[in-house]
């Protein structure tokens, strides 16, 4: 097993391409690039944070990770099994310690269930205990992630945003897993309950010894959660880095960008804004050379055919940047 | 114009809506202005009544469901609330213009660009045929649009999201309109897009010397943008005062607690503040101060626990609607 020890995940090469059908036979006449090439690996009981636009691939590569989406080709590797190998009887073992919180608390529970029995489905599922110890299982996750135990027999319809993302993750976290991805997790909720949610991943990383793989487009959240984190831009991770490096000295023109465009809050006059031209383009039919360069500030000839991978720019810190400017730049 | 009168004053307004539960009071007794070609941030969370508001002042209340109970909305000393139905329309769109949060659902998709900004320049500005045309090109090319002439023959379909609310905004400035009402004009865009939006939305304003009513539930987008900001909980302001006094010494626990709670881009620190509870269903309001249950000082205060503060002159130029708030007296 090539996979080292305090890796708790190991991503290589992932690719997800999603066919485009035209015509009445329904031919493949292209492909939209979700996911093109993505590797990362993320330690015990840290988090990964996952930042970009919509669009850019993030949720694909979420979504790739526990086979939700089958992806292309590449290789996803959990405490040393390869996932994309694994028969059904075995992914469903591995998916007992990778759990998923998804967007939106209002369409991802189901309304004609109790929140009791939403949350006690996974122990069902995976045969967990006897009824009444699952009862007991479902009363403990409730009190952690800040409810009560008499919210067990209420619908979520009772229940505000806030408080149906705490029973999203109550869900999530009943099996007790090891890594857990958190899509966009605070992204559907009100500024005052965001920082709550926040709060309580973070209270139960530490008490549980999870793994995030946080993803989110906001980078000041993903700052603030983050051990690493990787910038996406249309499929293909851009900079990889620590949070506090990333965000003191940014090498992708696309993360400076990125960094600049987030309003701040408090008023400053006179920031030095860099405001990037067009739009993101259709990963349908992606540019030539690096994936960046029509809205990028400092391209230059090369960048319109030659794409730079990832490489390490050889700081002290892991910093990885797929840019020949930031490249040369750093050497 | 005096230079003392507001271009939009708006006082004691409430707007309440009569559903089978009861009454949802929408909006309670507010009372702002907005100065002549300057911005107003309003910003609070979902379901305070921010966006009521702003359907108010241009009377597109859905009258099935709700109505302006009580109040004034004064648009140049005029009051909007005695205006008929066609004076309203002259008004709507002419010298007060929208535009809306959903760039996709705002346009009309079976008619082009083109027509639907021709539409609105015909109607009020009396301009026919070539030239209405040439005028709505000429609109596209001042929002950014690249190739604008032929831009202007295409559908909403064929734009992105950037790019419609690019549309929105030309046929929201097209009649030159004193005051531009924009709620939530790029929360359903990419960062990277909405600052392209928000630094259009500077320069056409100073262009054209406009007023900005900026709805906004994004604390950053306003200390941007705004010159002036009110702080919206549960229907009611609970602060105004300019950018900087709000982001420097907030006074209203509601705003502090909210400014605190915000991760913020190279300040990391160990743990969030937050807000605790949740914000309440306008159905059943909480007794005295709305903001007491999640206050910490309000939720053991008697006072606030039976009586409403109401928005009152704390300083020179801010108001607060806090018993506790500095300079608010007895």
């Amino acid at each position: 097993m090539s996979q080292n020890g305090k890796n708790l995940v190991e991503v290589k090469d992932l690719k997800t391409y999603f066919p485009v059908r035209k015509g009445m036979l329904k031919r493949t006449v292209g492909h939209v690039k979700a996911v093109d090439g993505v590797s990362f690996k993320i330690e015990s009981g840290k988090t990964l944070g996952l930042v970009g636009e919509s669009g850019c691939g993030k949720t694909t590569v979420g979504r790739s990770m526990l086979r939700l989406t089958k992806a292309t080709s590449g290789e996803v590797f959990f405490q040393g099994h390869e996932v994309f190998k694994e028969s059904r009887a075995g992914l469903k073992r591995l998916r007992r310690n990778m759990q998923y919180i998804f967007q939106d608390p209002y369409g991802s529970l189901n309304p004609r269930m109790t929140v009791g029995s939403i949350i006690a489905e996974p122990l069902r599922v995976h045969s967990v205990g006897s009824p009444e110890q699952r009862c007991e299982n479902v009363n403990e996750i409730l009190k952690r992630v800040g409810l009560s135990s008499d919210h067990a027999r209420s619908y979520p319809h009772e229940f505000s945003g806030g408080q149906r993302q705490r029973i999203a993750i109550a869900r999530a976290l009943v099996l007790e897993p090891d890594f857990v991805i958190c899509d966009e997790p605070v992204s559907a909720l009100d500024v005052s309950i965001q920082s709550q949610i926040i709060n309580l991943l973070q209270d139960l990383q530490r008490d549980m010894r999870l793994t995030y793989l946080f993803i989110a487009h906001d980078l000041a959240v993903i700052e603030h959660i983050s051990d690493y984190v990787a910038v996406m831009y249309l499929g293909r991770i851009v900079e990889y880095t620590s949070a506090k490096r990333l965000y003191e000295s940014p090498l992708h023109p696309y993360t400076k960008a990125l960094i600049s465009a987030i309003p701040e809050s408090k008023p400053i006059k006179d920031k030095q804004r860099i405001v990037l031209d067009g739009e993101v383009p259709s990963p349908s039919n992606p540019p030539l050379g690096c994936p960046f360069h029509p809205r990028c500030p400092v391209a230059e000839a090369r960048c319109r055919h030659e794409v730079q991978s990832l490489a390490d720019v050889g700081t002290e810190t892991e910093h990885l940047v797929a840019c020949f400017r930031a490249l040369e730049g750093e050497k | 114009m005096n230079e003392n009168i507001p271009l939009l004053s708006i006082r004691n307004l409430s707007t309440h809506f009569f559903v089978e539960e009861g009454v949802v009071k929408a909006v309670e007794d507010v009372s702002f202005d907005v100065a002549e070609g300057k911005t107003l941030a309003v910003v609070g969370e979902s379901g305070c009544g921010k966006s009521v508001t702003a359907l108010s002042v241009m009377g597109l209340v859905p009258e099935s469901a709700g109505r302006v109970v009580d109040g004034q909305i004064l648009f140049r000393g005029d009051d909007l609330l005695k205006k008929t139905e066609s004076q309203m329309r002259r008004i709507r769109g002419n010298e007060i213009a929208m535009i809306f949060q959903e760039p996709m659902t705002s346009l009309n998709p079976v008619f082009t660009i083109g027509n639907q900004i021709v539409e609105a320049v015909k109607l009020h500005q009396g301009i026919k045929g070539e030239h209405a045309w040439s005028h709505a090109v000429e609109m596209l090319r001042k929002v950014g649009i690249a190739d604008p002439a032929r831009r202007v023959r295409e559908y909403p379909h064929q734009m992105s999201g950037g790019m419609r609310q690019r549309v929105m905004i030309a046929m929201a400035l097209c009649c030159w309109p004193s005051l531009l009402i924009a709620d939530e004009p790029t929360t359903a865009l990419d960062v990277t897009i909405q600052a392209q939006i928000l630094e259009l939305l500077r320069e056409l304003q100073k262009q054209q010397n406009m007023s900005v009513m900026m709805i906004t539930h994004d604390l950053g987008v306003a200390a941007e943008n705004a010159d002036d900001v009110a702080v919206v909980y549960a229907s009611n302001i609970v602060e105004t005062a300019s950018v900087a006094a709000i982001f420097e010494e907030p006074l209203h626990p509601y705003t502090q607690g909210l400014l605190r709670s915000m991760p913020r881009l190279g300040q990391k620190m160990e743990r969030l503040e937050s807000i605790g509870g949740s914000v309440p269903n306008p159905l059943h309001f909480p007794q005295g101060c709305k903001f007491h249950p999640r206050c910490p000082i309000g939720v053991s205060d008697q006072r606030c626990r039976t009586q409403q503060p109401q928005l009152r002159e704390v300083a020179p130029g801010r108001c607060a609607a806090c018993f506790h708030a500095k300079g608010y007296g007895d």
